[in-house]
C-alpha cells in the first residue's frame, strides 16, 4: 500500500527523522492560511499524488511571496499531472502540500528495501540526490552504497556514520545523520514497510539534515496489525476496477490490451498473458481468482473484465487441481447469461472434473469455444477478436 | 528414491483442526501411504484429543517425540504462521513447509534469521507443498493428476506447477518429487537448494525450472546449473508481459527498478545452458526433447 508524501513525513516524524515543515491542503484557501502560518519568505507548493516525477511534470512549485503560493496553489490543484509514473492519462491533483522553503547546500539519497538475496532490510545510500536510484545504480554503480540490517542488533551507530561520511555528509552533520537513519529503520520496522525513499535528503546551510521528501510503501499482508496506516489509503489514487476487485477478493490488475483473462493462481495468470502476447495479441488485465473460486466470484470477475471497454475478447484458463472444472463451468454459463455476453469467450479447462466441465459448457447453447491447451486457447481468441 | 520426503516420511500438521489445515490433511492422508505417514496434529488448546484418529498434541516437541514425526506442514493463520515455524525449528525437526498465504515479510525476515545455524528446512511460506508421487504428497497440490517417474520439477507458483506435471502426464513422464517453493521474497529454500537436491538424486533424470518475476533467483540458480549440474534443466519464466511496478498476485513477483524482468531471467538461464521456453504450453514438449 502506498501513501502520499506528507502522510510518509508525518510517520517519519514520530520516529525521530527530520523534515521540513509543512501541511497537507485541500483548496487554495488552505494553501494561503498554510502558507501564512508557515511565515518566513520562501514556500514549496507540491502537488500530492501517488506518482514519482512530480517536478519535472510541473507539480512542484517555488513561491517566493504569499501572492505566488496562491497562484502555484489555483494552478497545481485541479491539474491533471502527468509524469513518467502516471501514463499519458495523467492524474487529478487533489490535495497540495505546503512547506517551508529549505536551504539546499547538498542532495543525497537513502532507501530502505526488503533484500530477498540477504533476506534482511537494507539500507541504500548515494551522493547522487534528486536522481533516480536506477539510474545512478545503471551507470554509477559504485556511487551506492549498502548494507544489510541485522534484524536483532538493528542498524549499528558505526553502520550509520560509515554510510553517511561515504555519500559526504561532513563530520559535523554526522550526528543528525545518524538520528536521521536510525529513525528511518525505527519506522520502516515498526510500520511494516516494504520500500522507503528519501530523494532527496539534503544537507542544509547550516548543517542539517532533512528528508525533502519521502516515499513510503507497507507490506499489504501486515496492514491487519496497522489500522492508522489503512485508515491512510486513499481510494482516488487507486484504480476503480482493482477497488472492486478487492471487494470480492480477487486480484485484479487493469493492463493496456482488449483480451480479458480469467485464470486460477497468479503463476498460471501471467503465464496465460504471456501466451496472448505471444500469439500477437495483449492482455486487458490480470486476473486471478484463487483457489477456492465460486459461481458467485467468476460472475463478478466477468462483469469486472467486461466494465472496461477495451475488452473485445474473453479467455478462461483453469486448471482444476482441488478446484473443479464443474464448478468453473457453472461460474462461467452464470455470468455469461447474466452479463449477456457480446464478445468472444474462448474456455480452456484442464484437471479435476474436466469432462463434466465441458460436458456443461457444450450443452448450455452458449456460443464458448472450448480448447484443448493453453497455445491452442490463445491463437483461438486472438483470431477471434481479430474476426469479430 | 525422490528428494525431501518419501513413504517413509512422518509428518505433523500445525493447524490441523482449522477449516484448511483439517480438509487438506485428509487428501493428504488419502493419498498414497498417506495413512501411515500423517501421525500428529498440533494444537495447544485441543491436546489430547484427535482428529480423525490423528492424535493432536499441544507443542511441537511433543508432537516428535511420541510420534517420531520429523516433518511438519503448517496451516496456521498468517499472524501466527512465523511464529509455527520458529516452532517448528525449535523442535529440531528437519523439514517444515508452510502453505500459509500472507505471512508479514518482517516475520519472516526475523525468522529466518532465527533459523541460521539450525538443520530445519523450510519450505514456503505461500507455497502449495511436496510431493513425491504415489508415495505421499504433503501440501495443497491435487495427488491425483500426478504419477511416479524420474522428472523433478521445482516452481514458485502452485497452478503453474500442476500446469506442467499435467502436460509431462499428456506425455507419459511422471515426475520423482514436485516442490513448489511459493512465491513470497522472504522465504525458505530457493530454486538453487531444490536443484542441488535434484542434482544428487539418482532417479531424478531431468528437471523443468519454473520461475516468475522479480528477484534474481532464478539466475543464481541458472549459474550454479552451469558449473555443476549433471543432468539437463529446462525452464520457463512466466510474466513477459507483466508491467514494471505492479504485483502480480505473489508478493515477490513484482518487477521493481527494472530488475527482475522475465526477459532478463531467460536470457540468463540460456547463457547457462538451459532450454528456455516462451511458450508456457511447450514445458513438457522442451524437457521430453532433452531426455
Amino acid at each position: 500500500m502506498n501513501v502520499h508524501e506528507y502522510q510518509g513525513k508525518e510517520i517519519l516524524r514520530k520516529y525521530g527523522v527530520a523534515t521540513p515543515r509543512g501541511k497537507a491542503c485541500f483548496s487554495v484557501a488552505e494553501a494561503d492560511a498554510a502558507a501564512r502560518d508557515l511565515g518566513g519568505k520562501v514556500w514549496v507548493v507540491k502537488a500530492q499524488i501517488h506518482a514519482g516525477g512530480r517536478g519535472k511534470g510541473g507539480g512542484v512549485k517555488v513561491a517566493k511571496s504569499l501572492d505566488e503560493v496562491h497562484q502555484h496553489a489555483s494552478a497545481i490543484l485541479g491539474m491533471t499531472l502527468v509524469t513518467h509514473q502516471t501514463g499519458p492519462e495523467g492524474r487529478l491533483v487533489r490535495r497540495l502540500l505546503v512547506e517551508e522553503g529549505a536551504d539546499i547546500k547538498k542532495e543525497l539519497y537513502v532507501g530502505m528495501v526488503v533484500d530477498r538475496g540477504t533476506q534482511r532490510v537494507t539500507l541504500m545510500a548515494s551522493s547522487e540526490g534528486g536522481m533516480e536510484i536506477e539510474e545512478v545504480a545503471a551507470h554509477t554503480p559504485e556511487r551506492i552504497h549498502k548494507v544489510a540490517i541485522d534484524p536483532v542488533a538493528g542498524l549499528t551507530d558505526s553502520q550509520a556514520d560509515e554510510v553517511a561520511t561515504k555519500i559526504g555528509v561532513p563530520p559535523g552533520s554526522l550526528a543528525e545523520a545518524r538520528k536521521f537513519m536510525h529513525g528511518l529503520y525505527q519506522a520502516f520496522v515498526e510500520c511494516d514497510a516494504s520500500l522507503a525513499e528519501i530523494n532527496p535528503l539534503i544537507l542544509t546551510g547550516d548543517g542539517r539534515v532533512l528528508a525533502l521528501d519521502a516515499k513510503l510503501n507497507f507490506d499489504a499482508n501486515a496492514l491487519f496489525r496497522h489500522p492508522e496506516i489503512v485508515a491512510l489509503r486513499d481510494l482516488d489514487e487507486e484504480d476503480p476496477a482493482e477497488i472492486e476487485a478487492s471487494k470480492f477478493d480477487l486480484s485484479y490488475i487493469s493492463l493496456n490490451g482488449n483480451i480479458g483473462c480469467l485464470v486460477n493462481g497468479a503463476g498460471l495468470a501471467m503465464a496465460t498473458m504471456d501466451t496472448i502476447k505471444l500469439f500477437g495479441a495483449e492482455p486487458a488485465n490480470f486476473l486471478d481468482v484463487g483457489g477456492g473460486a465460486t459461481t458467485q466470484k467468476v460472475t463478478e470477475a466477468f462483469k469486472l473484465m467486461l466494465k472496461n471497454p477495451a475488452v473485445k475478447g474473453i479467455f478462461v484458463n483453469i486448471f482444476g487441481g482441488i478446484m473443479r472444472c464443474d464448478t468453473i463451468a457453472e461460474g462461467v454459463i452464470a455470468a455469461a447469461r447474466e452479463v449477456k455476453l457480446g464478445v468472444p469467450l474462448v474456455v480452456r479447462m484442464k484437471g479435476t472434473n474436466e469432462d463434466l466441465g465441458k460436458k456443461m459448457l457444450k450443452e448450455s447453447g452458449l456460443p464458448i469455444i472450448a480448447a484443448d491447451n493453453m497455445a491452442e486457447a490463445a491463437q483461438k481468441i486472438v483470431a477471434a477478436v481479430a474476426a469479430h | 528414491m525422490s528428494i525431501l520426503i518419501d513413504r517413509n516420511t512422518r509428518v505433523m500438521t500445525q493447524g490441523i483442526t482449522g477449516k484448511t489445515g483439517a480438509f487438506h490433511t485428509r487428501l493428504c492422508r488419502d493419498y498414497a501411504n498417506g495413512k501411515a505417514c500423517f501421525v500428529a496434529g498440533v494444537n495447544p488448546s485441543k491436546a489430547g484429543t484427535s482428529f480423525e484418529g490423528i492424535p493432536i498434541f499441544g507443542g511441537v516437541k511433543e508432537a516428535k517425540e511420541q510420534t517420531g514425526a520429523t516433518v511438519s506442514v503448517i496451516y496456521v493463520p498468517p499472524p501466527f504462521a512465523a511464529g509455527a515455524i520458529d516452532e517448528a525449528v525449535d523442535a529440531g525437526l528437519d523439514l517444515v513447509i508452510c502453505i500459509t498465504e500472507g505471512v508479514p515479510v518482517r516475520d519472516m525476515i526475523a525468522t529466518r534469521h532465527r533459523m541460521t545455524g539450525t538443520k530445519t528446512l523450510l519450505i514456503g511460506p505461500n507455497c502449495p507443498g511436496v510431493i513425491t508421487p504415489e508415495e505421499i504428497k504433503i501440501g495443497i497440490m491435487p495427488g491425483h493428476i500426478h504419477k511416479k517417474g524420474r522428472v523433478g520439477v521445482v516452481s514458485r507458483s502452485g497452478t503453474l506447477t500442476y500446469e506442467a506435471v499435467g502436460q509431462l502426464m499428456e506425455l507419459g513422464l511422471g515426475q520423482s518429487t514436485c516442490v513448489g517453493i511459493g512465491g513470497d521474497p522472504v522465504n525458505g529454500m530457493k530454486h538453487i537448494d531444490v536443484m542441488k537436491l535434484f542434482n544428487a538424486d539418482p532417479d531424478t533424470d531431468a528437471v523443468i525450472m519454473v520461475g516468475e518475476i522479480g528477484g534474481d533467483d532464478e539466475e543464481t540458480c541458472a549459474r550454479w546449473i552451469k558449473a555443476n549440474m549433471k543432468k539437463p534443466v529446462v525452464g520457463f519464466i512466466a510474466g513477459v508481459t507483466a508491467p514494471e511496478g505492479k504485483r502480480m498476485g505473489h508478493a515477490g513477483a513484482i518487477i521493481s527498478g527494472g530488475k527482475g524482468t522475465a526477459q532478463e531471467k531467460l536470457g540468463v538461464m540460456e547463457e547457462c545452458g538451459i532450454k528456455v521456453t516462451r511458450n508456457p504450453a511447450e514445458m513438457g514438449k522442451l524437457l521430453k526433447s532433452v531426455l
